[in-house]
């Protein structure tokens, strides 16, 4: 699979000068058995397919793409838009692929994936662990709604997951603190907590690997490492929300995102009933909405404000789909401007 | 793992007997098999598949000569029990999957049989027919019509011998009671109604009437976005035409008295084992959800089955099983990865021996195990055309979690996930076993001397 290098990352990096967070580019290859497509969004806002070729590749650097996992996204043809994230659905062992180092592309100034990792690799990252869970959760309640009729227990036993994480994230603040941009710096340092992800996970982990995905919140660890090698040394700038001037985005109020998590929730239980029987508009009713809300919610939550741009493919996407939050056309405005840059026009 | 001992205290050894189904690795959709079950004779073993058909196989009688082994399943009766439909008003497909298929007892020479997918339930009858009758009047022996002009005589039409013709006929369709996906059908031991459950509600019918039909279970929320629990499986009692069960997503079980009130909404009975808290995690609760409940034969236990481990309950003690067997223990350091490709999700079913004194299940990598509850000792064996010799005794099998791997045990990572082993039977008075693979079914027996 398609995977940037280290040397096309620091060449996209010295196109902008100065560091700035670059949107995560890339890697829209789905790899579900329905879809093999790689889409092109940005540049002829139409959905194209695209060679693989590294230079292909190089050239659209500014896609939008979920820092979730930005490895994979899914083709909704019935919505006719890119979800944020996708399962990886043959079996495979998440150590191992972790191992090969596999890299995202998500934010400039980053060092090379496996060196913050060799940092971090002896400590089970629990909050990571338990991210990325909630990641895969609601990619996997999001295809729910992509199948005929969904499976209600299956859709149940997974909602309950995300909301017991929720709750546990709520109890230990961590909920607040994914706003931050020190939420990878937190988890290095806490102590992992009774609750554990996956026992033998744990295990693992604190031999040499790290299960789950490389997320957003560990990038965000190589981003802080660059930024400040101090911070790199001290616990306590965690709970303080940082503002960096080279932040352009907006961060949005955690809060907000928990109630918008909660809604979400909510819509998808709403959409899952409305499968069945009722509610004849939302029957006939072209878009669901609760779609781009968990979209805006996930990208909300991860709260990374680089975020915003995904509210931003939602409104290429659907004419008919109103935008989040109004964060997004700034953000938008700020994503043309990154694009131009880097195609040099 | 030595083979264990049951009933009279000689060792069972399994033998492979037969198997049906494709050879080829590729499987075809339709192929896959989705019930399987054996009547109450065991006489005949039928099993449904997801392209909706119904497959009934039916044992030779024993041969005299052959005292080795007993008689071979052949293929009796065929036919399309469900075909796919679309709900027009919600655009929804409705698959014609079976997902479940029991037997009434016999009380003509006609079979009986309940076949339900997702929305509907069928009662077929299976009958033979083995005279025609000859010498018409009126029309020739290829049915054409005679000119009544020309009759001059008449006969009696007689009986006479034909070649075994099988006939499945639908007799009652029970359909429109279901919003949700039917998992559930249970026959009563009045014989004469009988169960459906899907995810949250549970319906009685009597099975002469088709157009009404008794809510007795609802727990769906108010409002759907309270929804935390679904019903997963659902089984009258097999003396006490009052009592049933259902089991839930959270891992409980209720034992409802339909005597008590109309709608058995509470229980009379809650059955749930605390949580064990040095295992919590995440996926604590799915792992929780039972999958299938059967009562044993007797009535005094129910068995259960959640993702790692099968339970058996003593009716009389609601607040930990009596005994619990672990299956494949070693998966529960995976479970990540397997709730990443929602193997996590995968509903296994149990059964009992006609002595409720074993209890089988299956697995992953065709694996499937057998717990012999009086000597606690158990064995994992394994559906793969490889031991297809009959009367060729199988090789026990074992899984090696972690460290140095033994000669012939396999380790965890080269489990093959995609075979799995959900729907297995036991022959009510034999030590026969039908075991479904993904599109093959495999028939055991014990090795007779």
């Amino acid at each position: 699979m398609p995977v940037e290098t280290h040397e096309e990352r620091g060449e996209t990096a010295s196109l902008l000068g100065e560091k700035q967070p670059l949107r995560c580019s890339l890697l829209c290859e789905a790899v579900a058995p329905d879809f093999h497509q790689v889409w092109n969004l940005m540049e002829t806002r139409s959905w194209e397919p695209l060679p693989l070729s590294d230079a292909t590749l190089r050239s659209h650097d500014s896609w939008t793409c979920s820092p979730l996992v930005p490895e994979y996204r899914l083709w909704d043809p019935v919505h006719m838009f890119l979800t944020p994230v996708v399962p990886h659905w043959p079996f495979y062992n998440l150590d191992t692929m972790f191992v090969r180092g596999l890299k995202r592309k998500c934010f400039d100034g980053e060092e090379d994936i496996e060196g913050t990792l060799a940092g971090i690799k002896a400590i089970p990252s629990y909050n990571l662990q338990r991210q990325s869970l909630l990641d895969m959760s609601l990619v996997k309640l999001q295809l729910c709604h992509m199948l005929v009729e969904p499976n209600l227990c299956r859709s149940v036993l997974i909602a309950n997951t995300v909301r017991q994480i929720q709750e546990e994230m709520t109890q230990d603040g961590t909920w607040q603190m994914i706003n931050t941009q020190s939420t990878g710096q937190a988890s290095v340092d806490r102590l992992v907590s009774t609750d554990i992800l996956c026992r033998s996970s744990r295990e693992q982990a604190e031999g040499k690997h790290v299960p789950g995905y490389s997320t957003f919140s560990k990038d965000f660890e190589g981003d802080q490492a660059q930024d400040s090698s101090e911070t790199m040394s001290t616990a306590s700038s965690v709970q303080a929300p940082r503002n960096l001037p080279s932040n352009v985005w907006e961060m949005e109020n955690p809060q907000e995102n928990k109630g918008n998590f909660q809604k979400s929730l909510d819509q998808i239980f709403e959409t899952l009933e409305n499968k069945t029987p009722n509610s004849v508009e939302d029957l006939f009713s072209e878009v669901d909405n609760s779609y781009y809300d968990l979209d805006t919610m996930l990208t909300g939550m991860m709260s990374n404000t680089k975020m915003g741009h995904c509210d931003g493919l939602e409104s290429f996407s659907s004419p008919t789909t109103t935008t989040s939050s109004s964060n997004c056309k700034s953000d938008l405005n700020e994503l043309d401007h990154i694009v131009e840059i880097l195609v040099e026009s | 793992m030595r083979a264990f001992g049951a009933g009279g205290g000689n060792d069972i050894q399994w033998c492979f007997s037969q198997v049906k189904g494709a050879v080829d690795d590729d499987v075809a959709e339709a192929d896959i098999i989705s019930t399987v079950e054996f009547n109450h004779s065991g006489e005949l073993l039928a099993t449904g598949d997801k392209g909706g058909r119904v497959v009934i196989f039916q044992q030779e009688q024993e041969n005299k000569t052959q005292s080795h082994s007993r008689g071979e399943y052949n293929v009796y009766s065929t036919f399309q029990s469900h075909e796919p439909e679309f709900d027009y008003l919600k655009s929804l497909e409705i698959e014609e999957k079976i997902n479940k298929i029991r037997w009434l007892p016999q009380k003509n020479a006609a079979q009986f049989l309940l076949s339900t997918n997702d929305k509907t339930i069928k009662l077929w009858k299976i009958s033979e027919r083995d005279k025609r009758p000859e010498g018409y009047n009126l029309k020739e022996e290829d049915g054409r019509y005679r000119d009544p002009t020309t009759v001059t005589t008449l006969r009696v039409p007689v009986f006479r011998p034909m070649d075994l013709m099988v006939e499945a006929s639908p007799r009652r369709i029970f359909a429109n009671a279901h919003t949700y996906h039917i998992n559930s059908i249970s026959i009563n031991s009045d014989y004469e109604t009988y169960l459906s459950a899907d995810d949250l509600r549970i319906n009685l019918w009597h099975l002469e009437i088709t157009d009404r039909s008794f809510n007795i279970v609802d727990i769906k929320p108010a409002n759907m976005e309270e929804l935390t629990e679904v019903i997963t499986a659902a089984e009258f009692h097999p003396n006490s035409c009052n009592t049933f069960v259902y089991s839930s997503s959270k891992g409980t079980i209720r034992l409802c008295d339909m005597r008590a009130s109309a709608l058995c909404d509470r229980h009379s009975k809650l059955f749930e084992e605390p949580e064990d808290p040095s295992n919590r995690s995440f996926f604590s609760e799915i792992i929780s959800s039972i999958s299938d409940v059967k009562f044993s034969h007797s009535g005094r236990y129910m068995m259960t089955r959640d993702y790692l481990s099968v339970k058996i309950w003593d009716l009389n003690m609601e607040n930990r099983p009596v005994e619990t067997y672990q299956v494949h223990e070693y998966l529960r350091s995976k479970l990540c990865s397997l709730y990443e490709n929602d193997c996590i999700f995968d509903k296994f079913e149990c059964c009992w021996n006609g002595s409720d004194s074993i209890v089988m299940t299956g697995s992953y990598n065709n694996f499937f195990r057998m717990f012999d509850r009086n000597t606690k000792r158990d064995i994992t064996l394994e559906a793969s055309r490889e031991n297809n010799k009959p009367r060729t005794v199988l090789k026990p099998r074992k899984v090696c979690a972690s460290g140095k791997r033994k000669k012939d045990e396999i380790s965890v990572d080269s489990l093959d996930f995609n075979k799995k082993i959900l729907h297995t039977a036991w022959h009510p008075k034999e030590n026969i076993i039908a075991v479904a693979t993904t599109n093959n079914l495999y028939i055991f027996q014990d090795k007779m001397n």
